[in-house]
């Protein structure tokens, strides 16, 4: 009973709206708007085939691949400036305009310096999402608790193992919060580079499907970006949840009390 | 030991200005050196200078401000409806439940999916840019929402309750101001990612404003132009975020700590 | 020589006029003094674990200079345990964080087995009064018990034995597998001890580990450091701002002076050994040495305003 109430609860709004979305189509033929058979057979046909070694997995082979290198960059270099307090002083003012810049306006500008290939579109993302790892992780390691630090000073934990057992941990929380950021920032990085310089991926696959009016198709590439998008922050969570299974365990209590 | 003298006689300040001291060094030694080709990375000087003479055109700053007005009519827009739904949703537990698996599917589509159905919708106009901004701001905004509603303390709730406030009342002097701090967080993420938004789809579709100028200095070959107006969006985000920062210390001035982002 | 001075004085008088000869012993900072003092100490080296000579600290700061700690010294016997009180904003915090190695005094110095501490020594053990903060929240119990011991590089085995022990001696033997915030305060501060205490240190430094839990656990607590005291037989000092918890605890009650700090009386506790909540507390001895201490400090109090 209580489980057909928890499943009435998660897909009652989602049916609701795609129930909305078919009376819309039969009351009224909107050009943009296409019917959900008509959607669902075209996103099989589209997708399921060439197009999906063609052009999806190269898209997120390079997403991938951009976000492993920004987070590693990002965690690597934060630690090292945020445990040092003049770098850290001197570095600070830097990093913070690099991550004001639209990390989007980076595609032109790499167009030039790079020219137009795979290495390009992975830069781009790794410039643009290694800030918000780079950031959080110096205000993390900045911010560990003065006691704990004592602490493990006065146990004569200190190089590698202060790293292991201290910092890292202690700096968790912020990190995953910058990752997080990272994940949206390098997807969104992934269709720009591909919609402005590229003649495969998924960018530059959905930008055809608009400009030759292929509605239902462009339609079905929007819907591929978000699954990706959804796929993605799932995962993510995931890994939180056993990452920072004291975190949440230590807020709830905090919270309750 | 070292490193604590160190700070202590210069100063963080003076640190941070031998910092971007250093930077601008660098980016000007850079390509005189042959590392980088100065035709693709000209020499920090010359584009200071090319950013000197952007400040005296009227163009410039047409751009600039139609940036600036995407941005905030895109937050405005965004604000305004996720905090109304967000306090709808979030103080009856059965919305709650009802919209929360929409809530997760949507929020991590990444806005950019939306520019071809905005050029479609739209073409190149203001109204293209402000579809994005929306749709990006909105999510971050509501979150945060959400979270600050769910913090309502019970015990104030109910004693709220207990002296026959109604509804509305609860909402306006229980639920807001317990969801404030929450409500400025979220304006903060959500102004920056709406300036990336904003930016993105000038530069992308061709709307008017910063972005579009990158993209035209890019393919005219002004390359000393499109830095400026690089170096121009950063400037941009700096003030942004020292903006919402004061904001957010004068909103919360009251409150006994200034909390964290929520990790969502 | 100190202790005895204090505990004539007491047993005299009660302490509320004492002798002004007491004040050049207690603040000797006269090199005469200071020389009589080394000849004499030289016969209880061997005695002695821990040695605050001369200590002062002084922040520094862009408003100008703050003297926390003035001029301080004494000794702690092998197997000693001695509480340090003071009024609040005695230095008691800083005193501790110089003689633990974390933080390096302005002048004077302090030997721990007749070796000068510079930085945080391994057979030392400080129990802070953040419990909450002191402990990693991203480990277990027996993870953060046996933390130290690993960084020491203790094989497996040893590290489990040791813990197992702890936390059996502060009574907690089945939270191994819980983490710390799952545990009430009182708890938490019982895990900090067990990890001091697995850590089998020479001396154990404790910061108003009780301030923050409630008056029961509290006094479970102090039963429970002396217990551990008499078992391992290591040497304590015990920083709290508590007088009645002084007296209870110590065998050795150390006062301090208001800020800038120097050692006010040394006082020795001669209650008996077996100490009971409920009868030590009762016995007319306790409170006259609580009423002795409590002038003391607040004699203290009145005193900072006069010496600058």
């Amino acid at each position: 009973m209580r489980l057909v109430k928890n499943l009435g609860y998660a897909l009652g709004l989602p049916v609701l709206l795609i129930l909305l979305w078919w009376g819309y189509t039969l009351v009224s033929s909107n050009f943009y708007v296409p019917e959900p058979g008509e959607f669902v057979t075209t996103f099989a046909d589209v997708w399921f085939g060439e197009r999906f070694f063609d052009d999806v997995l190269p898209s997120i082979g390079r997403l991938l691949a951009g976000l492993v290198l920004s987070i590693l960059l990002g965690v690597v270099a934060g630690l090292v400036i945020g445990s040092v307090r003049w770098l850290r002083s001197l570095l600070e003012p830097v990093l913070e305009f690099f991550r004001a810049i639209p990390p989007p306006v980076l595609v032109p500008v790499l167009m030039l310096l790079i020219g137009v290939n795979d290495q390009m579109k992975v830069v781009v993302i790794v410039l643009g999402s290694v800030w918000p790892v780079l950031l959080n992780t110096i205000e993390g390691v900045r911010s560990v608790d003065p006691v704990m630090t004592e602490t493990a000073r006065s146990y004569g934990i200190d190089g590698w193992s202060r790293f292991v057992h201290l910092v890292i941990p202690a700096a968790g929380p912020q990190m995953m919060a910058g990752i997080r950021q990272a994940l949206s920032i390098g997807l969104i990085l992934m269709v720009i580079s591909e919609m402005f310089a590229s003649s495969s991926g998924l960018g530059f696959t959905i930008v055809q499907f608009q400009r030759s009016f292929a509605i239902p198709e462009m339609w079905s590439g929007i819907a591929v970006l978000g699954l990706i998008g959804v796929v993605l922050s799932f995962v993510f969570q995931r890994v939180e949840r056993k990452v920072l299974a004291w975190y949440r365990g230590l807020k709830e209590v905090e919270n309750a009390g | 030991m070292a490193t604590t003298r160190a700070g202590r006689s210069w100063g963080p300040a003076a640190l941070g200005a031998l910092g971007i001291l250093g930077f601008l060094a660098t980016w000007e030694v850079l390509p005189l050196t042959g590392l980088v080709d100065p035709r693709y990375l000209p020499p920090a000087s010359e584009v200071l200078a090319e950013l000197g003479a952007q400040f005296l055109s009227a163009g410039f700053w047409l751009a600039v401000w139609q940036t600036v007005r995407a941005w905030f009519l895109g937050l405005l827009i965004a604000a305004v409806a996720a905090i109304v739904l967000g306090l709808v949703i979030g103080t009856s537990a059965v919305l709650r439940r009802a919209t929360h698996t929409t809530i997760e599917f949507l929020r991590p589509i990444p806005s950019v999916a939306l520019i071809p159905l905005a050029v479609l919708l739209f073409g190149v106009q203001l109204e293209s840019t402000l579809l994005l901004v929306v749709y990006a701001s909105f999510w971050q905004i509501l979150i945060q929402v959400l979270y600050g509603v769910a913090d309502v303390d019970t015990v104030a709730q109910n004693t709220a309750r207990s002296f026959g406030l109604g509804r509305f009342a609860r909402v306006r002097y229980v639920t807001w101001p317990t969801a404030l701090p929450y409500v400025i967080t979220g304006l903060r993420l959500g102004a920056a990612v709406a300036l990336i938004l904003a930016v993105t789809a000038q530069l992308v579709i061709g709307s008017p404003g910063l972005g579009r100028e990158i993209a035209l200095a890019q393919s005219g070959g002004a390359v000393s132009a499109m830095y400026a107006f690089v170096l121009t969006t950063g400037l941009l985000g700096v003030l942004i975020n020292m903006a919402m920062r004061v904001l957010e210390r004068r909103a919360l001035a009251w409150h006994s700590s200034v909390r964290g982002e929520v990790a969502v | 020589m100190q202790a005895e001075t204090g505990s004539s004085a007491v047993g005299g008088h009660g302490g509320a006029d004492r002798p002004a000869t007491d004040r050049p012993a207690t603040d000797r900072s006269a090199a005469g003094a200071e020389g009589a003092a080394k000849d004499r100490d030289k016969d209880r080296d061997k005695d002695v674990l821990l040695s605050v000579r001369g200590l002062q600290k002084i922040y520094s700061s862009e408003h100008g200079d703050v003297e926390a700690v003035r001029n301080l010294t004494f000794d702690l016997r092998r197997g000693e345990l001695a509480c340090l009180v003071g009024p609040s904003g005695s230095g008691k915090t800083t005193l501790l964080k110089c003689i633990s190695g974390l933080m390096a005094p302005t002048s004077g110095e302090v030997l721990l087995g007749g070796r000068r501490v510079t930085g945080p020594p391994k057979d030392m053990a400080v129990v802070f009064q953040e419990y909450g903060r002191s402990l990693f929240p991203w480990m277990t119990v027996r993870e953060n018990v046996e933390l130290p011991l690993k960084n020491a590089k203790l094989p497996r085995n040893e590290r489990k034995r040791l813990a197992d022990e702890a936390l059996a001696a502060v009574d907690l033997p089945h939270a191994d597998k819980k983490y710390p915030w799952q545990l009430s305060g009182g708890m938490q501060q019982r895990v900090a001890i067990a990890r001091a205490v697995a850590y089998q240190p020479k001396i154990l430094l404790m910061d108003e580990p009780f301030a923050a839990v409630d008056a029961q656990t509290r006094a479970d607590l102090e039963d429970l450091i002396r217990d551990v005291w008499h078992r391992m037989g290591v040497t304590v000092l015990f920083v709290t701002h508590d007088i009645d918890e002084s007296v209870y605890l110590g065998e050795r009650v150390i006062i301090l002076s208001s800020s800038p700090t120097v050692v006010q009386e040394d006082l020795r506790i001669d209650l008996p050994d077996e100490r009971d909540q409920l009868t030590t507390r009762g016995l007319p001895r306790f409170t006259e040495l609580r009423g002795h201490v409590y002038e003391e400090i607040q004699r203290a109090k009145r005193e900072a305003g006069t010496r600058v």
